[in-house]
C-alpha cells in the first residue's frame, strides 16, 4: 500500500515495503529468541540438576552470548570479547556467500538446494590448487588468486549442470541439485582419496584431514582484522564477502543482465516473449550461484587454519544448506544477506557459549534459527498486520 | 541373490513410502519439502517409544513384532502431527511452502538432537537393550521353528531375516495408492492440486483437502523415517536420515507423481544403493567370486551410481514429466 506524506510528497521511510520487510524479520527474530528463552526455562524447571541461577545464565547467554567473556568465579561476565566477535565474522563469511548463492538463484525463480555440492567443489578446487602451487614455491598472492578462482570456476561449472537440465530438458532443479550434491560428495572424496599428497600425514591425530593451507603459507591477508579482533580467526575474507555482496546487489538491481534474471524469475514465459533468452539466463544464474557457494568454501579454507575432513561421501557440508535460511531471512536481498549471515553465526556462537558455560546444549540455538525461519515464512502475514495497524491509526485521525 | 533382493527392499521401501508421502501432499497442491525433517522426527519418536517400552518392561523380546507394529503407528501419528506445522503455515496462513518446509527441515534435527542429548548425553540414541536384529528381525524361530529351517528358495526370500516394517510399508503403499486413485476423496484431493478454483466451485473444501494431503503425507513420512531407522540404522536416532527425505523427493519427481512409477524408481534406486553398500561381499551367482570388487573400480563409482543413473534416466524421460498444476500456489478464494 502506497501512502504519500502530504508535506514532503514522498513515502515515509517506515512505510516503505523494504522497511516493512525489515520489521517483519525483526519480529520473527524476537519471537524466535523468546521461544528459545522459554525452552530454556522449561527444560531448567524439569531437570533437577539445573538451578534457578542456571536458568538465568542460560537466558542471558541466549540474548547476549556474543558478549560473554566467560565465567568470573561463579558469575557470568559480559563485555567486549574480541575472540567471539571475530569468530562471528569469520563463521559468517561462508554463510553470507552460500546465502547469496541461494538468493541469486531464487531471484531467477530457481531453488538452489545444490549449494552444498557447489561448496564441496569449491573446497576441493581451492585446497588442491592452493597446496600444489604453495608446494611448488609459487608467489603467495598468485597462488591465493589461482586457488580462489579455481574454486569459483569449479563451483560455477557444477552449478551449470542443474541449470542446463532445467533450461533444455525442463527437469526440476531440486532433483538435479540433490543428485549433483551427492555426486560431488563422492567425487571430492574420490579425488582426495586417490591423491595422497594432499592428505595430512605429518601431524598425529589429523589423519583423515587435508593439510591446512597455512602449512604452505597460502592464506588470506588479515586486512586489519587482527587489530580489531586480536586472537580470533577473522580475516580479510569477510571484507571480500561484503564486496561481493555489494557487487551482486548492483548487478541484480542496476544492470540489464540483473533485470533479465529477475524477469525470468517473475515469469519465464513472459520474459521469453519480451525477447529475453530465458535458457541462457537460467544457466548463467545457476553458474553465478555455484560460483558464489564455491567462493564461500574458498574463503573459509583460505583462512589457513581450517581443516577439511576429506572422507565426506556420507555427509554434505552444513554451510551449504544453511545458505537457504540466510537467504530467506534476508528476503533474497544481497545486502541484507550480510546481516542475516552475521546474525546466524552470532546465534551459533551463542550456542557454543551455552554449551561450554551452562548445562544446556548448543542445539537451543539451532531450534531458535529454525523457528525464526518458520516465522519468516509468515512475513506476508506480518506485513499485512502492520498495514492493518496503520489503517486503524489512519482511521482514528 | 536372496541377499541382494532383501537388501534392495530394505533400501527401497523407505524411499517408496516417503516418495508416496510426497505425492499425497503435492497432489493436493502443497510442496512438502519437509519430508526429510518429518522422517528425522519419525525416526526419533519411534526409537524413543521403543526405549520407553523396554525400560518399563512393557514388551519383551518375544512380542517384538507387536512392538514394531505399535511403534510404526506411533511414528506415523507423530509425523502427522508434526506436519500440521507445515499445513498451518502453507494452507491457513498462505505462506511460502518452500520456506515452511525448509524451516521444518531445520527445526526437526535441532529439536531431536536437543532431546537426544538430554536423554542419552550423546548425539545418538539407541534402544535401551539389545539391537534391532535380535529384537525385531523375522527368523524361523519367530514362528517357533528350528533355527536352520528352510521354506524353500522363494519363501526364504520373503520370510527369513526380514523386518515386519517392510511388509507393513508395502501394504500401506498399496492402500494409499488405491485411496488416491480409486476413491471419491482421493479424486477430490487430486483435483485440488490441479485446479483448486474449479474444485471449490463444485463444493469441495480445498483447505480441508490440502490439510488431509499434508497430514497423510506427514504420517507416511514419519512411518518411513522409523522404518529407515529400524532397518538400516540398527534402530538408532541421530538427528539425520542420510538425506533420504530429499532422495525420496527425487524419486517422486523421477516417478512422475504416480505410485507405480515411484515403486519402480524406488526399487531401481534401492538396487544401486544396495550394490554400493555391499559390492565387496556381493556374490551374485553364488559361485564364491566377488565379481564387482574384483573388477577394480573405485568404490566411489559404485556410490555415485544411484545418483548418476537417476540423472541420466531423467534426461531421457523428461518429456513425459507432469507436475501437478497448482502445486506450490497457496489457494486464495478471492482469486479466480
Amino acid at each position: 500500500m502506497l501512502r504519500i506524506d502530504p508535506k514532503s510528497g514522498k513515502q515515509k521511510w517506515y512505510r516503505t515495503d523494504g522497511a516493512k520487510s525489515v520489521f517483519s524479520a525483526l519480529i520473527s527474530i524476537l519471537i524466535g529468541m523468546l521461544v528459545g528463552a522459554v525452552l530454556i526455562v522449561i527444560v531448567g524447571l524439569t531437570k533437577a540438576e539445573i538451578s534457578c541461577g542456571g536458568i538465568w545464565d542460560g537466558i542471558r547467554l541466549v540474548f547476549l552470548g556474543i558478549l560473554s567473556t566467560g565465567r568470573n568465579g561463579s558469575e557470568l561476565s559480559f563485555g567486549f570479547n574480541p575472540v567471539n566477535l571475530g569468530n562471528m565474522l569469520f563463521r559468517a563469511t561462508p554463510l553470507i556467500m552460500t546465502g547469496m548463492s541461494v538468493a541469486v538463484a531464487f531471484k531467477t525463480g530457481l531453488f538452489n538446494i545444490g549449494a552444498p555440492g557447489q561448496y564441496l567443489m569449491g573446497t576441493a578446487g581451492t585446497l588442491s590448487v592452493g597446496l600444489a602451487l604453495g608446494n611448488a614455491g609459487c608467489p603467495v598472492m598468485l597462488a591465493w588468486l589461482a586457488a580462489f578462482l579455481t574454486g569459483m570456476i569449479l563451483g560455477a561449472l557444477w552449478g551449470a549442470i542443474p541449470g542446463i537440465f532445467k533450461a533444455y530438458l525442463n527437469i526440476n532443479e531440486v532433483i538435479t541439485c540433490i543428485m549433483t550434491n551427492w555426486i560431488s560428495a563422492n567425487l571430492v572424496t574420490w579425488w582426495f582419496d586417490s591423491h595422497g599428497v594432499f592428505k595430512n600425514s605429518m601431524e598425529g591425530g589429523k589423519i583423515g584431514y587435508i593439510i591446512p593451507l597455512k602449512n604452505v603459507g597460502v592464506v588470506t591477508p588479515k586486512m586489519g582484522m587482527d587489530v580489531l579482533f586480536p586472537g580470533s580467526q577473522a580475516n580479510g575474507g569477510f571484507w571480500i564477502a561484503c564486496l561481493l555482496a555489494v557487487a551482486m546487489y548492483i548487478m541484480m538491481t542496476r544492470t540489464t543482465f540483473g533485470y533479465e534474471l529477475r524477469a525470468c524469475g517473475s515469469n519465464r514465459h513472459a520474459a521469453k516473449y519480451a525477447g529475453i533468452n530465458d535458457k541462457k539466463n537460467i544457466i548463467l544464474s545457476m553458474m553465478i550461484a555455484g560460483a558464489l557457494s564455491a567462493a564461500g568454501a574458498s574463503l573459509y579454507y583460505l583462512a589457513g587454519n581450517t581443516e577439511f575432513f576429506w572422507s565426506t561421501y556420507l555427509s554434505l557440508p552444513a554451510e551449504g544448506f544453511n545458505g537457504i535460511p540466510v537467504a530467506l531471512l534476508a528476503s533474497n536481498n544481497p545486502i541484507a544477506v550480510i546481516f542475516s549471515g552475521l546474525f546466524m553465526s552470532m546465534l551459533s556462537i551463542c550456542g557454543t557459549q551455552l554449551k561450554s558455560l551452562t548445562a544446556y546444549n548448543e542445539y537451543v540455538a539451532d531450534i531458535m534459527i529454525a523457528i525464526i525461519v518458520y516465522l519468516s515464512a509468515f512475513s506476508m502475514f506480518i506485513k499485512q498486520m502492520l498495514n492493518g495497524a496503520e489503517k486503524k491509526k489512519g482511521g482514528k485521525k | 541373490m536372496v541377499f541382494l533382493i532383501q537388501q534392495t527392499l530394505l533400501f527401497a521401501v523407505p524411499l517408496m513410502i516417503v516418495a508416496l508421502a510426497g505425492v499425497c501432499a503435492e497432489r493436493s497442491g502443497v510442496i512438502n519439502l519437509a519430508l526429510e525433517g518429518i522422517m528425522i522426527f519419525g525416526a526419533f519418536v519411534g526409537v524413543f517409544f521403543i526405549r520407553i517400552m523396554q525400560e518399563n518392561d512393557i514388551f519383551m523380546k518375544e512380542q517384538g513384532q507387536i512392538l514394531v507394529l505399535l511403534t510404526m503407528i506411533v511414528a506415523a501419528v507423530c509425523g502427522g502431527l508434526f506436519s500440521l506445522l507445515l499445513a498451518f503455515s502453507a494452507i491457513t496462513l498462505k505462506a511460502d511452502q518452500t520456506i515452511g518446509g525448509t524451516a521444518l527441515n531445520m527445526l526437526s534435527p535441532a529439536v531431536v538432537l536437543f532431546f537426544i542429548i538430554l536423554i542419552s548425553q550423546q548425539t545418538t540414541m539407541g534402544m535401551a537393550t539389545g539391537g534391532a536384529a535380535s529384537w525385531f528381525m523375522i527368523r524361523p524361530s519367530t514362528f517357533g521353528l528350528p533355527k536352520d529351517h528352510s521354506w524353500g528358495p522363494f519363501l526364504d526370500v520373503l520370510l527369513n531375516k526380514v523386518y515386519l516394517s517392510t511388509y507393513i510399508c508395502l501394504i500401506v503403499f498399496v492402500l494409499v495408492s488405491i485411496f488416491l486413485y480409486k476413491t471419491k476423496t482421493g479424486l477430490r484431493l487430486r483435483s485440488c492440486g490441479e485446479n483448486p478454483q474449479a474444485a471449490d466451485s463444485l463444493g469441495i473444501n480445498v483447505y480441508k483437502m490440502r490439510y488431509l494431503g499434508v497430514v497423510l503425507s506427514g504420517m507416511l513420512a514419519g512411518m518411513g523415517g522409523f522404518t529407515y531407522a529400524l532397518t538400516t540404522a540398527n534402530c538408532t536416532a541421530s538427528g539425520e536420515v542420510a538425506g533420504y527425505g530429499f532422495l525420496a523427493l527425487a524419486v517422486m519427481i523421477f516417478g512422475n507423481w504416480t505410485p507405480l512409477n515411484i515403486a519402480a524408481g524406488g526399487i531401481l534406486f534401492g538396487l544401486f544403493k544396495c550394490i554400493a553398500a555391499t559390492y565387496q561381499t556381493l556374490d551374485i551367482n553364488g559361485d564364491g567370486v566377488f565379481m564387482l570388487s574384483e573388477i577394480g573400480i573405485s568404490p566411489y563409482v559404485y556410490r555415485m551410481l544411484p545418483y548418476l543413473i537417476t540423472l541420466i534416466i531423467l534426461a531421457f524421460t523428461s518429456r513425459n514429466s507432469r507436475v501437478p498444476k497448482a502445486e506450490g500456489i497457496p489457494y486464495d478464494k478471492g482469486k479466480r
